[in-house]
């Protein structure tokens, strides 16, 4: 038995029941899951949840699905990592990576697919679909297959090899559509209206995929001994995971999970060439104008962000930032969190560093903070943008004078002498 | 004419229908006429100060009017006017 209340339009406030509804009929405003927050209360303990699953389905209480055997691969409980060679780079004292490449097919997108397929079975629906710039396209094929449910995946043709494989291998049907992302996006929409016994995750059961996200929040929390971070660093597509965070953050408290209010300072990460949040942020505008992508960060590519303005909201509530980088730092990003922590993070995640890097020079971030980066997607995705940064320190043969050779300008022989 | 196409969420104000034929010059004159012939559409679509709701998407031909000139952006006849509501996604 869940503890969903029902639906309500974020602009208008109009009420819906908890079916398969998207945006208000009125004002196309989207949905938002309300619970019965009293009752969770009267049940849900950090005992319960320390002894579920070590998946997302250990926060069940708080999610808008309840189901014994939920769609899952084990998506969730993924590793919050202390990093002090970072931190030590940054001129931070106190920094975590959430290393959400650590889920089941690589990214943060196995949280919100999880519990987008768990609630699509409940509501009867037998084909899952979705418009995605990769990381859901492998997500949605991925637990389809689990779930016995055929998949219909649409993506823009110029998607990165690996996403493109990785979305094939499952066997449902991938549609590589030539265009951008919102185009996808948009034939989606129109697509939910001519076929609407299929459960497009992000389009017509959006409202409950969007709430997967929740359960970071929920997850560094726990992790943190119950306690929230000063300030999360949230990269930013469409928007909705940094929206959800912040709610995760203020649930936990209503609930009954945190001895003190939370206030999580919460900032944004964009790529330059796809910034329409960080532009309006900069400008002091409430206005998101839509553009056209063009950077490496193609899992960020969004020129229209549905919850661009919910973001945007949430960030100066909190007293966080926004901010963009370009591709260059991106592909830098990306390299020193390998370098100082040992984690292989895709391009969203170097857009996450970069900008972390840049709001601690521009003094954004305190070394006083306790500062949380999310890092959502695994490298292996996202090869080719360091195709030509990264490669052998040598390439040599086999003899023990060419090995000598290749390093004699490095310190390291010298050093393990 | 103008083919407007129109999203499950407004097709309660056609009849159940999803596209419909309209005249006019300029998008902004497409949607009054939309709502001339099925009362009710512009109150969806527009917010108290005239402007597109922040949710309501328009198409011309798979082009965002906010890349054109928005409700002034002209159209002419054989042209596809969609009406798409914001999704997210990623």
């Amino acid at each position: 038995m869940d503890c969903v209340a029902g639906l309500r339009c974020r602009e208008c406030a109009r009420t819906y029941p908890a079916e398969a509804l998207h945006v208000c009929d009125f004002c196309f405003g989207p949905l938002e899951v309300t619970y019965d927050y009293e009752r969770i209360a009267s049940v849900v303990t950090r005992e319960r949840i320390s002894a579920g699953p070590r998946t997302i389905w250990r926060y069940a209480d708080l999610l808008p699905v309840a189901d014994e055997a939920p769609v899952s691969l084990g998506a969730g409980f993924t590793p919050l990592v202390r990093a002090d060679h970072l931190a030590a780079e940054l001129g931070l004292r106190d920094l975590w990576i959430k290393d959400d490449t650590a889920n089941p097919t690589g990214s943060f997108k196995d949280r919100v697919v999880s519990v987008a397929l768990t609630k699509a079975r409940q509501l009867g629906f037998k084909v899952a679909a979705c418009a995605s710039t990769g990381n859901l396209a492998n997500s949605v094929a991925a637990h389809a297959a689990r779930a016995g449910m055929d998949s219909v995946v649409l993506i823009p043709s110029n998607l990165e090899t690996a996403k493109i494989t990785m979305t094939s291998v499952y066997g449902g049907r991938v549609i590589a559509v030539n265009g951008s992302y919102d185009d996808v996006n948009r034939l989606c929409a129109e697509l939910t209206s001519e076929q609407p016994s299929w459960a497009f995750v992000n389009v017509n059961v959006r409202t409950y995929y969007a709430e997967g996200s929740k359960t970071l929040a929920f997850e560094v929390a726990e992790q943190l001994g119950w306690q929230t971070p000063d300030h999360v660093v949230v990269p930013i597509g469409s928007g909705s995971q940094l929206t959800k965070v912040a709610k995760g953050f203020q649930e936990l408290y209503e609930v009954g999970l945190l001895d003190e209010e939370p206030s999580v300072r919460i900032s944004g990460a964009q790529a330059a060439g796809c910034a329409p949040v960080a532009t309006a942020f900069a400008e002091g505008t409430d206005a998101i104008r839509p553009v056209k992508p063009d950077t490496i960060a193609k899992s960020l590519a969004i020129g229209n962000p549905a919850d661009g303005w919910y973001a945007l909201d949430t960030i100066r509530k909190s007293s966080g930032a926004c901010a963009a980088v370009t591709d260059a730092e991106v592909i830098e990003g990306i390299r020193l969190l390998a370098r100082t922590e040992g984690i292989f993070a895709e391009t969203a995640g170097g857009v996450t560093i970069a900008t972390l890097a840049k709001l601690v020079a521009e003094g954004v971030i305190s070394p006083d903070e306790r500062v949380v980066a999310m890092v959502t997607g695994h490298g292996l995705k996202t090869v080719e943008a360091l195709a030509t940064s990264v490669g052998p320190t040598a390439t040599i043969d086999p003899t023990l004078e060419a090995f000598e050779a290749a390093l004699a300008s490095d310190d390291l022989l010298a050093r393990s002498a | 004419m103008i083919t407007i196409r129109v999203p499950t969420q407004l097709r309660a104000l056609t009849g159940g229908s999803g596209t419909v034929e309209v005249e006019g010059s300029t998008v902004g004159e497409a949607l009054k006429a939309l709502d001339a012939a099925h009362a009710g559409f512009a109150e969806r679509l527009f917010d108290d100060a005239g402007e597109l709701r922040r949710f309501v998407n328009i198409f011309i031909d798979d082009e965002d009017v906010r890349f054109l000139d928005g409700l002034a952006t002209p159209v002419v006849a054989g042209q596809t006017l969609s009406i798409v509501p914001a999704v997210a996604g990623g």
